[in-house]
């Protein structure tokens, strides 16, 4: 068979890019907000800046479903387990946004309650500033997954070696 | 309440400026009781004070502190005792309220309240060793856990309390007759709009016995509290209630003004409450967009939402910040209202109008909606009031109280609004009041539009605010003013002091123990979020379960405020 009898019907791609060009356009995330940066996604989902424009609006509630955890708010050791089970629970691949400065570093919660930065206990793919950080920055943050994801082999194992504190 | 305690009590001493009255520690049982007698039935906080290092010598180094309200909503009074060991009587069976506010103080600063019957730690998690806000712990020293806490016990005591099972000698608990199941709403999920856990054993589709669990988001407010000087804490209040930050920041500042006596310029006060009114309506929109988006009706999201975010734009343009705004310093704020405000609050006010009766048309004669919150989970009056409830809760129920009409602060004599209550207290009623309250603060805004009086917007003195840039950059004077005030704070005489407003989820107060130094000794905060969540368990307990996600969506719990 001779392979234009076919016209321009097919087109040959690499599977890396057919894989990541459908994932990159709907990114299922599950938000973890516990803070106030949750008020601004709740912003960054409504109309005037509208997530869905970048293929992220189906808000999954179970992990099992998402495959963008984005972490909005403050995480307190007590909170920390919960963190990570959730993280655990989320199949492969998956992507973390860490959005805002307590998600990042503890904010200005230097005390006896918050984890300093979530990258203590997951792997962290993109870091929004901002306390919190305005609806654009979370945007951004997504087209910034949205890019790293095109130059990854969809067969690679992403974080495999990290090792968080609660891994022990 | 006082009168009939100080003839009880010959020897107790009032302090008037504090509102303090001082007993020994034999008689605050009774005091307590004696209170709630003479009508003071609103327990509002129970709180420790930690006298370690303090400037001037104490007789104890705890003391404790009842802080409660008179059933006319017009006086509060504060009873104090200092205790000679980490122990005290337990007041829940007076006030259902107290259960928790005492877990707190257990967990906190490790009194032991006796004959209490739950009491474990609320809000650090169950690994943690030590007592946190007491001074000898270093505020740095975090504990990891690694795993939550199990629940089980807890539950066994509340089907127990509820005469479904049995306990035997050996501690052991008989199965239930009811073939339970277990289930965790919570902490992360939709319907808890943060991380609250709840634990419910259910008969089929009803909750049969519930328990909570809070603290997931404690963040030390407290202790942060202690280690900052009194204008770095105003960003810290903004992320108390989130949805209504400038109205932390009000509450907070003015107890500070209060203790140092000072007066605001009349336009910081009408700027202050005009900016409160607009919070007060952009939490509640919060609150009802994500309520109903519980019950499926999403399209109100949309419209009780988007004008949340022209609200933004104003609160950007005033403040620099969208939503953690941090607009008042002790004595004013920060900056004036710009050129054209006038213009932007009209588009805002409305703007909400159409999206509150578009929606309110899509509900009001729903007979869905009426079925699904229309007695369901009903609270009573009385029954709110021992719960601890306030605010739009507490109103809902029926009671009339709300502090700007009770105890008038600002302007709120001279403006025209009304109070708005409910007749059956149930969860119809709890987002009727708020979409009404939303058109009464727009009454009050439209009040103040154009009635704004010129002048300053900060006090006129140089100890508490700071000198313009021109003075800092221009003269020495300016420059060491400004380096004390930063360096050191304003600085408050030594007193304890509690004062409240009536902020957007019910009555916000500050109780704040100074020592004349920039910093507090400690700050406490009457959070109306936990009063509402202790009342929660209560609320739920023999309805259906789709009722119980709705009900926590009604008594909308801000977990930042609730955890602190
Ligand atoms: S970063 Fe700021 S806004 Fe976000 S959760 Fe932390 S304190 Fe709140």
């Amino acid at each position: 068979m001779e392979l234009d009898m076919l016209g321009d019907a097919v087109i040959t791609t690499r599977l890396d890019d057919a894989v990541n060009w459908a994932r990159e356009s709907s990114l299922w995330p599950f938000v973890f907000g516990t803070a106030c940066c949750a008020i601004e996604f709740m912003s960054t989902a409504a109309s005037r800046h509208d997530i869905s424009r970048f293929g992220a609006e189906v808000v999954r509630f179970s992990p099992r479903q998402a495959d963008l955890l984005l972490v909005a708010g403050t995480i307190s050791y007590k909170q920390a387990p919960i963190l990570k089970q959730i993280y655990d629970q989320m199949p492969e691949p998956k992507w973390v946004i860490s959005m805002g400065a307590c998600a990042c570093s503890g904010g200005f919660y230097d005390n006896y309650t918050t984890l300093q930065g979530i990258d203590e206990i997951i792997p962290v793919d993109v870091y929004v500033a901002g306390c919190p950080p305005r609806p654009e920055s979370v945007l951004d943050a997504l087209m910034m997954i949205q890019e790293k994801l095109k130059k990854e082999s969809f067969s690679q194992d992403r974080a495999g070696d990290f090792v968080g504190k609660l891994d022990a | 309440m006082l009168k009939a305690l100080q003839n009880r009590f010959k020897h107790s001493i009032y302090l008037e400026k504090s509102n303090i009255l001082s007993l020994k520690e034999e008689e605050i049982f009774e005091a307590v009781k004696l209170a709630f007698d003479e009508g003071g039935t609103l327990l509002l906080d129970i709180t420790i004070i930690d006298y370690l290092d303090f400037i001037s010598p104490q007789k104890e180094r705890f003391a404790l502190i009842y802080n409660i309200r008179h059933k006319t909503f017009k006086q509060n009074l504060l009873l104090k005792c200092f205790l000679s060991e980490a122990k005290a009587q337990s007041v829940s069976s007076i006030y259902k309220a107290a259960n928790w506010l005492e877990r707190e103080c257990y967990d906190q600063y490790g009194i032991v309240f006796e004959h209490h019957p739950n009491l474990k730690r609320i809000l650090n998690h169950w690994q943690f060793e030590g007592f946190p806000l007491r001074k000898d712990y270093a505020i740095t020293k975090g504990q990891l856990c690694t795993q939550s806490v199990n629940l089980m016990p807890e539950m066994n005591e509340r089907l127990l309390e509820k005469g479904l099972i049995t306990k035997d000698k050996e501690g052991n608990y008989s199965k239930c007759e009811k073939d339970l199941m277990f289930i965790n709403i919570g902490p992360s999920h939709p319907a808890t709009h943060g991380t609250i856990r709840n634990f419910c054993a259910m008969d089929g589709e009803t909750v049969i016995a519930n328990v909570s669990e809070i603290g997931y988001l404690h963040r030390g407010f407290e202790k942060s509290c202690e280690n900052h000087t009194y204008n770095q804490i105003i960003p810290y209040t903004d992320r108390l209630d989130y949805c209504s930050a400038t109205t932390n920041n009000v509450a907070f500042a003015k107890t500070v003004e209060e203790m140092l006596g000072l007066t605001l310029p009349p336009r910081a006060v009408a700027i202050r409450v005009l900016v409160m009114e607009l919070s007060r309506i952009i939490n509640h929109l919060v609150c009802l967009a994500a309520q109903l988006v519980d019950m499926g009706a999403l399209t109100n999201y949309w419209y009780l939402y988007n004008p949340r975010e022209t609200a933004y734009d104003f609160f950007s343009k005033l403040t620099g910040a969208r939503l953690t705004n941090s607009y008042m310093r002790i004595g004013g704020m920060s900056y004036d209202l710009y050129e054209g405000y006038e213009d932007d609050l009209k588009i805002i006010m409305k703007e909400i109008e159409e999206g509150v009766s578009i929606s309110l048309g899509m509900i009001e004669h729903n007979r869905i909606f009426h079925d699904r919150t229309q007695n369901v989970c009903p609270v009573s009056a009385s029954e709110a009031i021992n719960l601890g409830l306030s605010g739009p809760n507490l109103r809902a129920a029926g009671v009339q109280y709300d502090l700007r009409s009770a105890k008038p602060y600002y302007l709120y004599n001279d403006l025209d609004f009304d109070v708005i209550v409910g007749s059956v207290g149930d969860i119809y009623d709890r987002i009727m009041v708020r979409f009404e309250e939303i058109n009464q603060s727009l009454r009050i805004m439209k009040q103040l539009l154009g009635n704004i009086p010129d002048g300053d917007i900060c006090v006129n003195d140089a100890s508490v605010v700071l000198p313009s840039k021109e003075n800092v950059y221009g003269s020495i004077e300016g420059t060491m003013n400004h380096f004390k005030l930063i360096y050191e704070g304003v600085k408050v005489p030594e007193q304890e002091y509690y004062s409240c407003i009536e902020a957007t989820n019910g009555e916000l107060g500050f109780f704040i123990v100074a020592d004349g130094s920039g910093r507090p000794h400690k700050v406490k905060v009457r959070a109306p979020s936990f009063g509402a969540m202790s009342a929660y368990t209560q609320m739920v307990e023999g309805s259906m379960l789709a009722d119980a996600v709705l009900n926590l969506g009604s008594i909308n719990i801000i977990a930042g405020e609730m955890d602190r």
